[in-house]
């Protein structure tokens, strides 16, 4: 047992024991595995040196619940009356925050100093099951429902000689420390600078190898390093900067290519110097001008720093960053998806000076179905324990943080198998004053301080910007993997909220993708060089190389600049608040990237050439239109049957099982949460959130996403979810910004583009000129849409390389893009939510519907694509918004819901049970389509909105000829849809909503 | 004026909603690292009522609010005594108490609550939900009558949300929980619209015992529970504010939750009117 003491804790008989209980009935439900009984049990192992009594008595009062549990000290539970038995402890390395807290529990209650910072308790699980289960059944709960083999140790255990026991295994990091600084020749042949790129994670291509090459071989470089006592050759430090600073997801080599496109449906042939430039970057700038036209000027500051920021209120400004975690998530799906939330919340705190407060997250998530029964391939986790580790990743990271989950969406499709798409996004709040200077700007002069504070750095994540510019493979680094601790976090973020509002930190910046080497690159660009000591950086356990101390992406860190006489108040603070601060270097005017390591330089970059010297990606794209047709449906269908089917379908389905989990209300400021009305069932179109309780002003967040629109039309899957996540604003009462002079009204957008590799490659990737031709239709969408609207892109994100590949296979995603959407609410009292009011209250449809079937919830029903997919209107659709706008503020909608996924039938069905009400329509106003066109067909730009029966002149007058009347809301809770006189559906209310609840159950 | 105390750090997170809730009720309300107390000697005496805010202190780690209480009991603050001597001092002074959700749990976990033996050892305990899980729902409590605790004067069927993984009151033993009914201690339980006490899902969200949501000691100076009023201070906190508006236009935009804080600053400022 070596010197680890240990403190079992088990559970009195007469507790029930709901973790043992859940993990029986996953078992059952999830692998078809009786267990039998289940018992769950808690293991410390203790590193410290103390006495059986100090042992005894920290278990006694610190770990032991005095009424629920019992415990054991340096003796194991043996049980006589179970078969077999797991461990699941952490793997070398792993966050372990139950021992580290437990560390800090014993250091209070001896009033002894101890090393709290390093790991010396360790905590595992023990389930112990009843019934006999073989080795495979075993192996399976402990990888499917207990942990991941990538984070977690298993221990497993059967009965011998009528009792279970096994030695617990102790993660304990052993290395040998290995300080040592490589030097790596580039004189290579193409094949050899290929290989090397590929052996070192360095994800760089062949041009770009030649271009690090070519900057050795220059002779000015040559005596500047020598002069600090480096060679002519690359260090490996130096090599993994470049790697990390040219990575796809920090350099967005893609968005900035040039493509040749050419449009085999059109005969259209163009040349596109960077995406992001002519299209996103192009677009804000022309709305840009056209919001100045108008006095109004609350764009603030767009795509240079960590998150965009918009004027919000007179003396507040509106942060807020959109991101994915998708590679991670693939790996360790609650690893992926905590270290996703928690590094996305940095984002707004380490945007301009710092300290931004963290006003809700949202979360966009889209996964294969939960019921995929496809074989697994290796390294490729079932989708539904994708799904739940998520799911727990966003309620641990979004809940321990105290940030509300606001609103979200979740979308199905058995592409997203191999790689699921994790969407994170933070919207934060910071004074726009900070102590006399602008808070939003990075101001950083030669002989500022370099300081870090938060979490310590390990091997974790080491090669994770590299690694997530590249498709996943059963090869893929473990230490790719990182882990978050919220508590870490939240308190390293409490600590920079009271630095910024003392004005000890002059700026700050987060630490996400390569690590140090990316925030303090970037940040030295401002005053042109720094001087980094990296034996000064606090480290997890000894043993990390030089460079890997660099690019480490370990989590909860921040980046603080600080001028030399703010620091003795900064470090006083920082011990208050339990927050590790330290100082690891000084920020030059030299030009130069200096890294050292015990006084020796391990790197010395060109600035210039670091950050401006990667060579242009060159990339084809050739679209050709797919050859689709509508599909003949039998013309005797049964709606009522149908209808049930959809509300149930997986696109469709109440999302509630997984809203419960998160915390969408802490802070007190949530105004429409995810599901409102009567029962909390009306599922809602946006959030709206409050800005303090001092003020009714407010902010709206949408989300728009339709990927599977895509397969007919990627510019009309671009637009229409642009239109999708605006007409959600619309729908709860937000208004188009600069309809008017300085009104005051921001909107601001991130655009997530995740898609397939794009790169053509003729024989890894032979379809990729048209999966490139999509990402430009994606980009011209937005561009049209942005304009047209006058709503800016304030930041966003690219993700490339969403492919699974392994055993031969690849499971590429469909080109997806995410509008998240955020914009100001004059008043949150004068929102409205989905879920009809009352009874006798008159009901319409606003916009006009279309035979647009393509790609819609009904067809793939009958597993059918079509063609017709929703086109955007824009001119129509603003021309409506601005009705709908002036109808609210005339107080004249009563409830509103947009239609979207399953049309018309199924918005109606939402607003009656949202509200417990019923509804009794007939769909004659929408003239002569065709019967599953009015139900089920999918067109833009609509809403379901139901209006008091006295309002009835003043609201037609106003909404014109794109109010099409339907019915009236009932007190009797029966959906009775009826065309032209002629029965349709005719369901009770509970019925569709049992079918709507049971759909998705987690 | 009434001066309010609302702790916070290591994961506490709804501080800044107690201090408006006070501030709400007219009451001065202060944020406070705990570290100032442990650290720097802060002085809690000045203040009339004391908040334990709800959140994840050490992220729920070893139990919820199990490593807090360990340290509000074991650390020794500059004075060389524990915080929890001077929480016994701030009591004996006739001063209030409040922990809401991870805050209840601190105060479970520390024996302030029930502290029926008065020697401030844990009685009960806040369990694990019995869905397994933690859930975010809004449920309807009910006031006790006799109910001993100020905060709750006047109130009797309301709804709050409750935001926790660990909210089932588990009592240590029969003779204990008799003592807690009898005395009246469980004073808030979850309940139907209509106010009657049920231990069905979801109305009751963890499946605690006596449906208890809150509880106070027999003095009634100290109260806890796990669903959140400094959640529900507006009309528009709830999710179904459409409809209730619609039915009733000139409702009150205050929040029900509202009233707890209400209350118990108005029986302050009565006894401090009295005192002088």
């Amino acid at each position: 047992m070596s010197s680890y003491q240990t403190i079992q804790v088990l559970l009195n008989s007469n507790i029930r024991d709901v973790k043992g209980q859940k993990v029986a009935q996953k078992c059952q439900t999830q692998l078809n595995i009786e267990t039998g009984k289940v018992q769950s049990t808690k293991l410390y192992s203790v590193n410290y040196a103390l006495s059986n009594d100090q042992v005894q008595a920290f278990g006694e009062h610190c770990i032991k619940d005095q009424v629920t549990d019992n415990i054991l000290v340096n003796e194991l539970y043996q049980p006589t009356d179970y078969a077999c038995a797991i461990a699941i402890a952490k793997l070398p390395g792993v966050t372990d925050d139950e021992g580290t807290s437990a560390q800090m529990a014993l250091a209070d209650f001896l009033n002894i100093d101890i090393d709290v910072n390093t790991q010396h308790i360790f905590s595992q699980e023990i389930y112990f099951f009843q019934n006999e289960l073989n080795a495979q059944q075993l192996q399976l709960i402990a990888k499917r429902i207990l942990g991941n083999p990538l984070i977690n140790h298993f221990t497993f255990a059967t009965k011998e000689e009528g009792k279970i026991s096994f030695a617990p295994y102790v993660p304990k990091v052993q290395m040998t420390v290995d300080d040592t600084t490589e030097y790596i020749d580039l004189e290579l042949s193409d094949e050899e600078l290929i290989h090397l790129s590929k052996t070192k994670v360095l994800a760089l291509n062949l041009a770009e190898m030649k271009a690090v090459r070519d900057y050795y071989r220059n002779e000015d470089n040559l005596e500047q390093r020598s002069a600090l006592g480096l060679s002519k050759q690359p260090t490996d430090c130096e090599l993994e900067i470049l790697a990390q600073t040219w990575s796809e997801h920090c350099k967005h080599k893609e968005f900035n290519a040039v493509i040749n496109y050419e449009n085999k449906e059109t005969g259209e042939t163009k040349k596109v110097n960077s995406l992001f430039k002519t299209y996103i970057k192009g677009a804000t700038d022309k709305v840009m001008a056209s919001l100045t036209d108008n006095n109004n000027d609350w764009v603030v500051k767009v795509f240079t720093d960590n998150a965009g920021v918009v004027k919000a209120t007179k003396d507040k400004l509106f942060v807020w960053k959109v991101e994915t975690h998708n590679s991670p998530s693939a790996l360790d799906p609650y690893g992926g998806a905590i270290t996703g939330i928690l590094g996305n919340n940095r984002d707004p705190l380490g945007t301009g000076v710092g300290g931004a407060k963290l006003l809700f997250n949202t979360n966009v998530l889209c996964f294969g179905p939960p019921s995929y029964d496809k074989p697994l391939l290796s390294g490729q986790l079932h989708p539904r324990q994708i799904m739940e580790g998520v799911v727990s990743g966003i309620e641990d990271g979004g809940n321990k943080s105290g940030v509300p989950t606001v609103n979200g969406s979740v979308v199905f499709d058995e592409r997203y198998a191999g790689k699921p798409l994790v969407y994170c996004g933070t919207g934060g709040l910071m004074d726009y004053d900070y102590h006399g200077a602008p808070s939003w700007e990075k101001p950083i002069d030669d002989g500022d301080m370099i300081l870090v504070a938060g979490g310590r750095v390990g091997k974790d994540g080491i090669h994770g910007a590299t690694f997530s510019s590249i498709e996943i493979d059963e090869h893929s680094p473990m230490s790719a993997v990182q882990i978050g601790s919220p508590i870490t976090q939240k308190k390293a973020s409490d600590f920079m909220i009271i630095a910024c509002q003392k004005g000890l930190v002059k700026c700050s910046t987060d630490n996400g993708a390569g690590g140090l080497s990316s925030s303090i690159g970037e940040l030295a660009t401002i005053s042109n060089g720094a001087v980094v000591h990296l034996e000064k950086v606090p480290l997890k356990y000894s043993g990390l190389k030089p460079w890997e101390i660099f690019v480490s992406e370990s989590q909860e860190r921040m980046t603080i600049v600080a001028e030399q006489d703010k620091y003795e108040e900064l470090a006083a603070l920082a011990k208050l608040m339990e927050v590790e601060l330290t100082d690891i270097g000084r920020f030059t005017n030299t030009g130069v990237l200096e890294v050292c390591y015990n006084n020796k330089h391990v790197a010395a970059l060109d600035m210039e050439f670091l950050h401006d010297g990667v060579p242009q990606k060159i990339m084809e794209a050739v679209w050709e239109k797919p050859e689709l047709h509508e599909p003949e449906l039998a013309t005797d269908l049964d709606y009522n049957k149908i209808l049930l089917q959809l509300m149930g379908s997986l696109n469709i389905c109440s999302r509630e099982s997984i809203i419960r989990q998160y915390d969408h209300e802490v802070k007190g400021k949530t105004i429409i949460k995810p599901l409102m009305g009567p029962e909390g069932k009306a599922p809602q179109d946006a959030a709206i959130v409050r800005i303090g309780f001092d003020s009714y002003e407010g902010i709206a967040v949408s989300n728009g996403i339709l990927p599977r629109y895509g397969d007919i039309d990627a510019y009309q899957m671009s637009a229409g979810a642009f239109d999708e996540a605006v007409r959600q604003i619309i729908s709860t009462g937000g208004s188009l910004p600069n309809t008017q002079e300085k009104d005051g009204i921001f909107w601001s957008i991130n655009d997530n583009f995740c898609v397939p590799d794009s790169d053509y490659n003729a024989e890894t990737n032979p379809d990729g000129k048209i999966k490139c031709a999509k990402l430009v239709q994606m980009c011209e969408a937005l561009y049209d849409m942005a304009t047209y609207f006058d709503i800016p892109l304030t930041s966003g994100k690219d993700s490339m390389k969403n492919d699974f590949k392994a055993d031969g296979v690849k499971i590429s995603v469909p080109a997806t893009i995410l509008y998240s959407m955020s914009s100001k609410i004059q008043d949150v009292r004068k929102t409205i939510t989905s879920e009809f009011k009352a009874a006798g209250d008159l009901v319409y449809v606003l916009g006009t519907t279309y035979d647009e079937l393509g790609a819609s919830e009904f067809y793939s029903l009958f597993g059918e694509l079509g063609a017709n997919v929703p086109l955007v209107h824009k001119e129509v659709a603003k021309t409506l918004y601005k009705k709908v706008m002036a109808a609210n503020a005339k107080g004249l909608i009563s409830s509103s819901h947009d239609i979207s996924d399953g049309g018309l039938a199924v918005t109606l069905v939402e607003s009656a049970f949202g509200g417990q009400l019923g509804v009794d329509v007939d769909l004659a106003s929408l003239g002569d389509l065709p019967l599953n066109a009015k139900l089920f067909s999918e067109s833009h730009s609509r809403f379901v909105v139901s209006i008091r029966p006295e309002d009835k002149e003043a609201f037609e007058v106003l909404l014109g000829d794109q109010a099409y009347y339907l019915g009236t809301v009932t007190a009797a809770t029966q959906v009775n849809i009826q065309d032209k006189g002629a029965a349709v559906v005719d369901l009770p209310v509970q019925e569709l909503l049992e079918s709507w609840s049971n759909g998705l159950i987690l | 004026m009434v001066k309010a105390l609302v702790l916070t750090g290591f994961g506490i997170n709804c501080e800044e909603e107690m201090a408006a809730a006070y501030k709400l009720a007219g009451a001065h309300a202060d944020i406070v690292h705990l570290n100032e107390i442990f650290i720097n000697g802060f002085d809690i005496h000045n203040y009339d009522i004391l908040n334990f805010p709800g959140g994840f202190s050490f992220g729920d780690d070893i139990a919820s609010g199990k490593v807090m209480a360990n340290k509000i009991k074991y650390k020794t603050l500059p004075s060389g005594q524990t915080f929890i001597a001077e929480l016994k001092q701030f009591i004996q002074a006739g001063k209030y108490v409040l922990g809401v959700c991870n805050g209840f749990q601190m105060l479970v976990r520390m024996g302030l609550l029930p502290n029926l033996g008065e020697q401030f050892e844990q009685e009960v305990s806040l369990s694990h939900n019995n869905s397994g899980r933690f859930e975010d729902r809004w449920v309807y409590c009910k006031v006790s009558e006799d109910c001993k605790t100020p905060f709750l004067k006047g109130i009797d069927v309301f709804p709050l949300p409750i935001r926790h993984g660990e909210g089932k009151l588990i009592i240590k033993n029969e003779e204990l929980r008799n003592t807690i009914i009898e005395q009246k201690l469980n004073c808030l339980s979850y309940c139907t619209a209509d106010g009657s006490l049920t231990s069905d899902y979801p109305a009751n969200p963890n499946g605690s015992d006596l449906d208890c949501a809150g509880l106070s000691d027999p003095t009634g100076q100290v109260f806890g529970l796990m669903p959140h009023p400094e959640a529900f201070l507006s009309l528009y906190n709830h999710p179904n504010w459409g409809q209730i508006k619609r039915k009733n236009p000139s409702i009150s935009e205050d929040g029900e939750g509202l009233n707890i804080f209400k209350n118990i600053v108005a029986h302050v400022a009565q006894e401090k009117a009295i005192e002088v």
